[in-house]
C-alpha cells in the first residue's frame, strides 16, 4: 500500500462486497462534503442507496466530513429513521399518532404485528417486510393511515391492510 | 398538449392514498377506448378529503365536481357523459359551489387544487408571482411595515407576530442571513403544510423569497419531514423549475437581489421542529435545544440571523403583498388576524382543509362543515393544537377559534389540527400516550421532561390499574406541574396538557370509575 493511502486501517484489511459498500459510502460522503450542514444529507444519501446506514459508514463518514466518530453516531441514533441494519423488501409504517388513533389505529397496529409475526423494529424471518412505528403522515382525514415504502394508504382496515401485504 | 375536455385527477398524498392514480390510469385507458379527446391534469386536492378522489371537469369555462370517484366508477361515469358534465349519482355540481369550499376564505390556500402544482404559466396566470414583484419594488423595510400591519402571526404554534420576526432579522447587520422555512409539520392532525407543498409549491418559494427581499437574506431552507416524500419531490422539483425560469437566482425578478433556496430532508424526530433544535439539525447536528437568548433572529443558523418561519407564514406573505395589508387583516376578529387553515381530522365525517377567517366557534367546523363524527356517534374529545395541547370537552366546544379565546380555557390553535375522537374513547388511554410520546420524543437535554415523561407513564398505568389512586393521581398532577415548570422547551413543558386536560375535564377516565367501566365498553 502507498503511504499516502486515504483509506483506514478497516478498510484496507476487508472482503470484496465490503469493500464496494464502502467505496459506496465514500464516494457518497465525498460528493456531499462541501455543502453546509452536510452529514445530514449524507446520510440520507447512504441509507437511499444501501437501504439503512451501516456501523462501517461511521467512521468513513466521519474522516471525510472531519468529526469524531462519537458524533456522527450520535446523530445517526438520533434520529428516528435513520437505522443501522438492513431493511427487509419493503418496510411497513404504521401511524401510531392520535388522529389515526381516533379511527382504529391501535388495533390496526396489533394486527400489523400479528399478521407479520414481528415488532416494530424486526423484519420478518424471509426478509419480506420490516415494521416500523410513524407518527403522522399528514394523511390524517383519512386515517388510519400506514405506508408501504413511500406509498401512503388511507382509511386502513385490517383487511385491507391484508391485501397490501399479500 | 390535446385539445380534449381537460379532465382533473389530483395527485397529493391524500388522494393517492384513496387510489387516484387509479382512477387516471383508467380514465385515460377507457377515454382511449371510447376514442374521447381528453386532456388529463393532475392537479393538487381542494382539501375535500371526504370527497376524494374528486374528479373535475372543465366544461365551457366551469368546473364541475365528482366523488368520491374510485377506478370501478369511471367507465359508468364516461357512459353517463362525463366530458359533457351529466348528471351522475357521483356529481357533485360546480365544484365552488359545493357549500363546504363555498363557505371558505380561500387566500393562502386560493390556488391549492385549481392549478397544476409545477407549472410556472399557470401559477402566473392565477395570480401567481404579483406578491413578490410588488416586493421588488420596495424598499426592505416597507415590505416588514406591510406584514407587520396585516396583522399575520406565526402559524407553526407560537403565533409571534411575523413582521416583529422579520424586524429584527432586517436590523441585525450581518454578511450572511437565512431563511429557514419550519416544514417539519410534526403535530398529528396536521397536513395544511404538505398541501401547500405538495399542491402549490410556488407560493412557498415567492413567500420564502419575499422574506428574503425584506430581510437581506441570501439564502433559504426548508427543513421537510421525512414523512413527506411526496413533498420533498414536488419542492425540490419547483426549486428547480423555478431557478430556470429566473424566479430564484443571482437576480430575482430583475430586482438585482440574489435569493436562493434548497430542501433539506428532516429524518423523524419531533422535537426537530421546535426552530433551534431544527437549526440544528440543518447544521448537521443532533437535534438538540438550544438555549436562548440568543434568538434565532439575532444568532440562528450556522450563527447567522435567521427568519425561522412555518410554511402557512410564509405562503400567506404574497397575497399580502399582492393584496395590501388591510386586506388580510380585515378578516378575523381581535388579534388573530386573517385566516386560520383548519385541518379536520380524525374521527370526521367531512374532514379536510377548512380556510377561514378567524372568530367562528369551533362547533361550527365540527358539525357544519365536519358534519359531526365519522361513525356517526357522539364526538366527546377534540385534540386541538397538537400532540401537546388539551383535549377540548364537549362543553368547550362554543370557543371562537382564535388565539386569546383559545387560550382562555387551557387550550390552543397551535397549527390549526382539530382532532376528533367519538365517544368510544378511552381518555386514560390518550393522557397516557401523551406521556409516552414526550418520552419517545425527548431530546434528553433536561430531566424533567426526560425522565418526567417515563415515571408519567409509570404512573399512569398504575392509576389505569386502580393502584393507590389516590397518591398517585396526586403524584401524576404533581409531575406535571414539575415538567411545565422546569423543562427547557415546550416538549417537555407543554405535554402534561393534554394530560391535565384529562385530569380536568374527563377524570371519570381515570381512576376507580374508568376501571370499573372498561370491561362493559370493550365488549369483545
Ligand atoms: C416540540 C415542538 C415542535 C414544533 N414543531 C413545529 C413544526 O413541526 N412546524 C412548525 O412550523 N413549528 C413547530 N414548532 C414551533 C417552532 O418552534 C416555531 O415557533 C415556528 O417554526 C416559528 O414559525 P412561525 O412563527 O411562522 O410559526 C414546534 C415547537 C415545539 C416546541
Ligand atoms: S423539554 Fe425535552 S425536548 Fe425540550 S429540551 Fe428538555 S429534554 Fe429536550
Ligand atoms: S395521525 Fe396518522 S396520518 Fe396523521
Ligand atoms: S440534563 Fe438538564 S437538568 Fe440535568
Amino acid at each position: 500500500m502507498p503511504a499516502n493511502d486515504a483509506r483506514t486501517a478497516d478498510e484496507q484489511a476487508m472482503t470484496e462486497p465490503d469493500r464496494q459498500t464502502r467505496q459506496t459510502i465514500r464516494a457518497i460522503a465525498e460528493s456531499g462534503a462541501s455543502q453546509a450542514g452536510a452529514l445530514l444529507p449524507i446520510l440520507h444519501s447512504i441509507q437511499d442507496e444501501l437501504g439503512y446506514v451501516p456501523e462501517a459508514a461511521v467512521p468513513i463518514v466521519a474522516e471525510v466530513l472531519n468529526l469524531s466518530r462519537a458524533e456522527v453516531h450520535g446523530v445517526v441514533s438520533f434520529y428516528h429513521l435513520f437505522r443501522t441494519d438492513p431493511p427487509g423488501k419493503q418496510t411497513l409504517y404504521v401511524c401510531r399518532a392520535e388522529a389515526c388513533q381516533s379511527m382504529g389505529s391501535r388495533e390496526l397496529e396489533r394486527h400489523a404485528r400479528e399478521r407479520l409475526g414481528i415488532g416494530y423494529h424486526e423484519t420478518t424471518a424471509d426478509g419480506r417486510f420490516s415494521l416500523e412505528p410513524i407518527y403522522c403522515l399528514g394523511n390524517c382525514a383519512c386515517s388510519p393511515a400506514v405506508m408501504i415504502d413511500e406509498d401512503v394508504y388511507g382509511r386502513v382496515t385490517p383487511e385491507r391492510l391484508d391485501e397490501l401485504l399479500d | 398538449m390535446t385539445d380534449g375536455t381537460r379532465v382533473f385527477v389530483p395527485a397529493d398524498t391524500t388522494a393517492l392514498s384513496l387510489g387516484a392514480d387509479a382512477v387516471a390510469a383508467t380514465l385515460r385507458r377507457e377515454a382511449a377506448e371510447r376514442g374521447d379527446a381528453i386532456e388529463l391534469v393532475r392537479n393538487g386536492s381542494r382539501g375535500l378529503y371526504w370527497l376524494e378522489p374528486l374528479v373535475e371537469v372543465e366544461v365551457g369555462g366551469q368546473r364541475l365536481a365528482y366523488g368520491p370517484v374510485t377506478a370501478n366508477d369511471v367507465a359508468s361515469l364516461l357512459d353517463a357523459g362525463l366530458l359533457g358534465g351529466a348528471d351522475h349519482a357521483l356529481a357533485l355540481g360546480p365544484t365552488e359551489s359545493i357549500p363546504w369550499l363555498a363557505g371558505q376564505s380561500r387566500l393562502t390556500f386560493a390556488r391549492v387544487g385549481v392549478t397544476d402544482p409545477l407549472s410556472i404559466d399557470e401559477y402566473r396566470a392565477h395570480d401567481g408571482f404579483r406578491g413578490l414583484e410588488k416586493a421588488a419594488s420596495m424598499t426592505p423595510e416597507e415590505i416588514v411595515a406591510e406584514v407587520t400591519e396585516s396583522g399575520l402571526r406565526g402559524r407553526g404554534g407560537a403565533a409571534f407576530p411575523t413582521g416583529i420576526k422579520w424586524n429584527t432579522v432586517l436590523q441585525t447587520d450581518a454578511g450572511q442571513k437565512y431563511i429557514a422555512c419550519n416544514a417539519d409539520e410534526g403535530d398529528s392532525g396536521t397536513f395544511a403544510d404538505r398541501m401547500i407543498m405538495e399542491s402549490d409549491p410556488f407560493v412557498l418559494i415567492e413567500g420564502m423569497a419575499i422574506a428574503g427581499l425584506a430581510t437581506g437574506a441570501t439564502m433559504g431552507y426548508i427543513y421537510i419531514r421525512a414523512e413527506y416524500p411526496l413533498a420533498i419531490r414536488v419542492m425540490r422539483e419547483a426549486i428547480e423549475r423555478a431557478e430556470a425560469a429566473g424566479l430564484l437566482g443571482g437576480n430575482v425578478l430583475d430586482s438585482g437581489r440574489d435569493f436562493r433556496m434548497e430542501v433539506r430532508e428532516a429524518a423523524g424526530a419531533y422535537i426537530c421542529g421546535e426552530e433551534t433544535s431544527m437549526l440544528e439539525s440543518l447544521e448537521g447536528k443532533r437535534g438538540m435545544i438550544r438555549f436562548r437568548p440568543p434568538l434565532p433572529a439575532v444568532k440562528g443558523l450556522f450563527g447567522a440571523p435567521t427568519v425561522v418561519n412555518n410554511v402557512i407564514s410564509l405562503a400567506t406573505v404574497p397575497i399580502i403583498l399582492d393584496k395590501g395589508a388591510e386586506y388580510y387583516r380585515d378578516y378575523g376578529s381581535g388579534r388573530s388576524r386573517g385566516t386560520l387553515t383548519v385541518q379536520l381530522a380524525g374521527n370526521i365525517k367531512r374532514g379536510g382543509l377548512v380556510e377561514i377567517g378567524f372568530g367562528r366557534p369551533l362547533r361550527e367546523l365540527l358539525y357544519d362543515f365536519g358534519g359531526g363524527s365519522a361513525t356517526g356517534r357522539p364526538i366527546r374529545a377534540v385534540q386541538a393544537g397538537g400532540p401537546l395541547a388539551a383535549y377540548v370537552h364537549p362543553s368547550q366546544f362554543d370557543t371562537p377559534l382564535d388565539y386569546e379565546e383559545f387560550a382562555a380555557i387551557d387550550a390552543m390553535l397551535g397549527h390549526g389540527g382539530l382532532v376528533v375522537f367519538d365517544d368510544t374513547v378511552d381518555m386514560g388511554e390518550q393522557a397516557r400516550f401523551a406521556m409516552e410520546f414526550c418520552a419517545i420524543e425527548s431530546c434528553g437535554k433536561c430531566t424533567p421532561c426526560r425522565v418526567g415523561a417515563v415515571r408519567g407513564v409509570e404512573v399512569i398505568d398504575k392509576i389505569r390499574n386502580g393502584e393507590n389512586e389516590a397518591l398517585n393521581l396526586e403524584l401524576l398532577r404533581d409531575l406535571c406541574d414539575t415538567m411545565v415548570s422546569g423543562s427547557l422547551c415546550a416538549l417537555g413543558g407543554m405535554a402534561p396538557f393534554p394530560v391535565i386536560s384529562v385530569l380536568d375535564h374527563f377524570p371519570e377516565d381515570l381512576g376507580t370509575l374508568a376501571v370499573a367501566r372498561r370491561p362493559e365498553e370493550n365488549p369483545g
